[in-house]
């Protein structure tokens, strides 16, 4: 087998994105031709572009095969509980201002169970940059329906096809009050990186969809083949509309995935009207809390 | 993916020369790098690596162009490539001749 024939290379070197990993922990848990590794090569790869300094960057994740992102990833990393990523990132920016906060999680962590925290955040358009793993389905317990399931596909609950109506996510994330949209799938590499890249250097709630396949439950259950018929699919039908109407963007079974930038506007954060309003409220009497946080009562 | 006809000036463009790196071991056989590779790079291999997956091989180092797309699709972080200094070695990093680029067009 051909390993490499350039001769200045003597012996086997290390991936570049090596620094940016956990090093130790690959090969990584993800089934053969699942999408998550495709997205963490993304993220990583707009993390070196953006040039920011590293060590002010944090992940958050919750449970779930795309929870295991943060696990992963050599930055400072918290798993949190199911459906808790958000919250724990809330308390994280607000502590600690200065910090890039991502979430990395799964659409059944984010919108299913931790659904409530994603629409406050969104509303309170909190200083965070949430990439959801969208492969429609709860993929690490087995392929129960999720509410991103699309109408009629099979799932390990719904084996006559689900009849719920699942969420249009960019939709979801726009109309509570995300200042940044967009979607892209795995085979979307160089544009989920670049909106990934352009995310982490804006403000507000910025909400990045990531579609990828889940060959183990979601296509095996489904008859849609490996990752790679995935990528196929999404090759042959997927159509890049940016600023497309939120509403016109859902999914259903097997159709185009309508993918692009649908939202790109900032207006002020959670920190900046809580700053503005209680310093016009109590003047010097409000202290902020400093960028690299501290305790509020230590002056 | 193949391009649909020639860049006009084909025959002019100084491609970047890529070297390419599989760690064989750590593949998981998705087929991704082979499948979306624009220049033909890359084939499965027939032998199995050491968790009994077929990882991919070179078949034509010379045509890479260091676009980077195995390396950013790959899931496992087994496939990655670097620029190839100009070297004497590859004296013509030409894109293709229009002829042979006529022939992917298909
Ligand atoms: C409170 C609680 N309820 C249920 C579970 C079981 N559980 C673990 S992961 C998961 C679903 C994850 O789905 P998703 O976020 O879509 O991740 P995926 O595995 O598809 O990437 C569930 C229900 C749990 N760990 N904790
Ligand atoms: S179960 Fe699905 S989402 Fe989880 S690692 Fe396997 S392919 Fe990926
Ligand atoms: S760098 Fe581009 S041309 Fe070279 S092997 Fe990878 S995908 Fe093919
Ligand atoms: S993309 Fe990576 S895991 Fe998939 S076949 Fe190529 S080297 Fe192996
Ligand atoms: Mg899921």
């Amino acid at each position: 087998m051909t390993v490499s024939t350039n001769p200045t290379v003597g012996q086997e070197m290390e991936h570049p994105s090596a620094p940016l990993l956990r090093m130790e922990r690959i090969p990584h848990v993800w089934c053969p031709s699942c999408g998550i590794g495709t997205v963490v090569k993304c993220y990583a790869t707009a993390l070196e572009r953006s040039g920011v300094d590293l060590d002010k960057v944090s992940v958050v994740s919750g449970i779930g095969c795309s929870g295991r992102v943060a696990g992963y990833l050599k930055l400072d990393g918290f798993h949190t509980t199911h459906g808790r990523a958000i919250p724990f990132a809330t308390g994280l920016k607000l502590g600690r201002p200065e910090l890039l906060v991502t979430v990395i999680s799964g659409d059944g962590d984010l919108v299913g169970i931790g659904g409530n925290h994603f629409i406050h955040a969104a509303r309170r358009n909190l200083d965070l940059l949430v990439i959801l793993i969208n492969n429609f389905i709860y993929g690490m317990t087995g392929g129960q329906n999720a509410p991103t399931t699309p109408l009629g596909a099979k799932s390990s609950t719904m084996p006559f096809g689900n009849f719920e109506t699942p969420f249009n996510l960019p939709h979801l994330a726009a109309s509570s009050g995300a200042s940044y949209v967009a979607r892209w799938t795995c085979l979307h590499i160089r544009r989920l990186t670049w909106s990934i890249e352009e995310a982490i250097g804006k403000r507000g709630f910025r909400f990045i969809e990531a579609v990828a396949p889940c060959p183990t439950l979601y296509a095996r259950l489904n008859k849609l083949g490996s990752g790679l018929d995935a990528m196929r699919f999404y090759h042959d039908t997927a159509e890049i509309r940016n600023g497309a109407d939120t509403r016109e963007v859902d999914v259903s079974f097997q159709s185009p995935i309508i993918c692009g930038k649908f939202v790109d506007e900032e207006r002020p954060t959670f920190l900046d009207l809580m700053h503005d309003h209680y310093s016009n409220r109590l003047g010097d009497g409000y202290v902020p809390m400093p960028p690299e946080g501290g305790m509020l009562h230590e002056r | 993916m193949r391009y649909w006809r020639d860049p006009l000036d084909a025959g002019q463009i100084e491609a970047p020369g890529g070297d390419v790196h599989i760690l064989a071991d750590r593949c998981k056989g998705c087929g991704f790098c082979v499948e979306y590779c624009p220049r033909q790079v890359l084939e499965m291999s027939r032998e199995f690596n050491r968790k009994g997956y077929h990882p991919p091989e070179i078949v034509d180092s010379r045509a890479c162009v260091n676009c980077g797309l195995c390396e950013m699709i790959c899931p496992e972080f087994a496939i990655f490539c670097l620029e190839l200094a100009a070297s004497t070695e590859n004296p013509s990093r030409v894109l293709a001749s229009p002829g042979a680029e006529a022939e992917e067009a298909r």
